[in-house]
């Protein structure tokens, strides 16, 4: 049962980590693209290193939690890249697709 | 099952690493780059993690690790390099 | 107390760095706790020159139940944003919104903004210098006054009762 779970998280992580990817690769502008990878591929990645924690605690009987450190780093730092990428493409001005709204604000 | 289903993870990761790859090529700009930088070392996390779980080994751990710590650094720096011209301030 | 508040006088910096030991080397033995110890009351005193104030969580209630759903938001709405990156482009409305904060301590805010970042949908893109808005992009949003007005109530209020 429990390694039917671990099996069922890995390929939700890979999916979560695809899809991510996927949003990089077809949306149209950057700002868009912005939000696959820091959140799904993030949330990807987080699964699949919570599955290697459990896996290798059970199998060592001693608790490995150290890939649980990576997933909290991960998430902590996924959104300040993203921030810290936002405020450079708004300082170059990048352009964004026609139908996006309230545009004016990102120049103020 | 989770050996069954692993090699299947690994090729959807593979995927998304080779995805990330052509956005890194394609540009159109340099923030567009750096993002896809930045999702290629989670995705090169990610797959580093599902080999150790392949071959049974947490030795990868550690490699993971670093380019955890390194990618950030990495993201940081170029971003703020197009924020003020200038890495340091 | 007092001579506890001298010896650690940032206790959760000091809780974090012992964690982050402990989780390093993998370990619950005692000397890794003695040495994850020593490193948690020196570091914080030897770089005691960068944290000018210390952080006072006054509700932890409340901070652990902000927690509980942002976690669970996280969960949620990532499947939400899957089947938007997966579905047709030209369906997308993208927009940015300008929010505008009420609270004002710096950490409150990068938490806030980082909150926002995490919960798909919307990534945090700039906070003015004044600190009074922060600017947003969300990748599909149709009415963006009821947004803002949900981010203000779900995420920002919990904040601003936990660290004022």
């Amino acid at each position: 049962m429990l390694e039917f779970i671990l099996a069922a998280l890995v390929l939700i992580g890979a999916f979560f980590t695809l899809v991510g990817s996927i949003g990089l690769f077809r949306l149209p502008d950057f700002y868009m693209r912005l939000h696959g990878p820091t959140k799904a591929t993030t949330l990807g990645a987080g699964a699949i290193l919570v599955v290697s924690a459990i896996y290798f605690s059970l199998r060592s009987e001693t608790p490995s939690m150290h890939e649980i450190l990576v997933t909290l780093f991960l998430f902590i730092t996924a959104p300040v890249s993203a921030h810290l990428m936002a405020k450079a493409a708004l300082h170059l001005k990048l352009r964004t697709i026609e139908r996006t709204q309230n545009k004016e604000d990102s120049s103020a | 099952m989770l050996a069954a289903v692993l090699p299947y993870a690994i090729a959807m990761v593979s995927f998304a690493l080779a995805l990330s790859l052509i956005r890194l090529l394609l540009g159109p700009d340099a923030p567009d780059r750096i993002l896809a930088l930045d999702t290629m070392y989670i995705n090169a996390i990610a797959l580093l993690i599902l080999f150790g779980l392949n071959l049974g080994s947490a030795l990868y751990f550690e490699a993971a690790l670093l380019i955890a710590v390194m990618g950030f650094v990495g993201t940081v720096a170029l971003s703020k390099y197009l924020l003020r011209g200038d890495i340091m301030e | 107390m007092s001579l506890l508040r001298q010896a650690l006088p940032h206790p959760l910096l000091s809780l974090t760095l012992l964690m982050l030991w402990l989780l390093l080397n993998n370990s619950l033995s005692t000397g890794q706790l003695l040495l994850g110890g020593f490193w948690a009351v020196l570091i914080p005193r030897l770089t005691a020159a960068f944290w000018p104030e210390s952080v006072r969580i006054r509700r932890p209630g409340v901070l652990l139940r902000f927690v509980g759903i942002v976690l669970r938001d996280i969960l949620v709405a990532n499947f939400i944003v899957a089947r938007r990156i997966l579905g047709p482009v030209e369906a997308l409305r993208p927009g940015f919104m300008r929010i505008p904060l009420d609270v004002q301590s710096p950490l409150a805010i990068s938490l806030l903004a980082n909150t926002i970042s995490l919960t798909p949908g919307t990534v945090s893109c700039d906070v003015s210098p004044d600190r009074r808005f922060l600017l947003v992009h969300a990748l599909h949003v149709t009415d963006i006054e009821a947004e803002i007005r949900q981010i203000k109530s779900r995420y920002e209020r919990p904040l601003q009762e936990v660290f004022t």
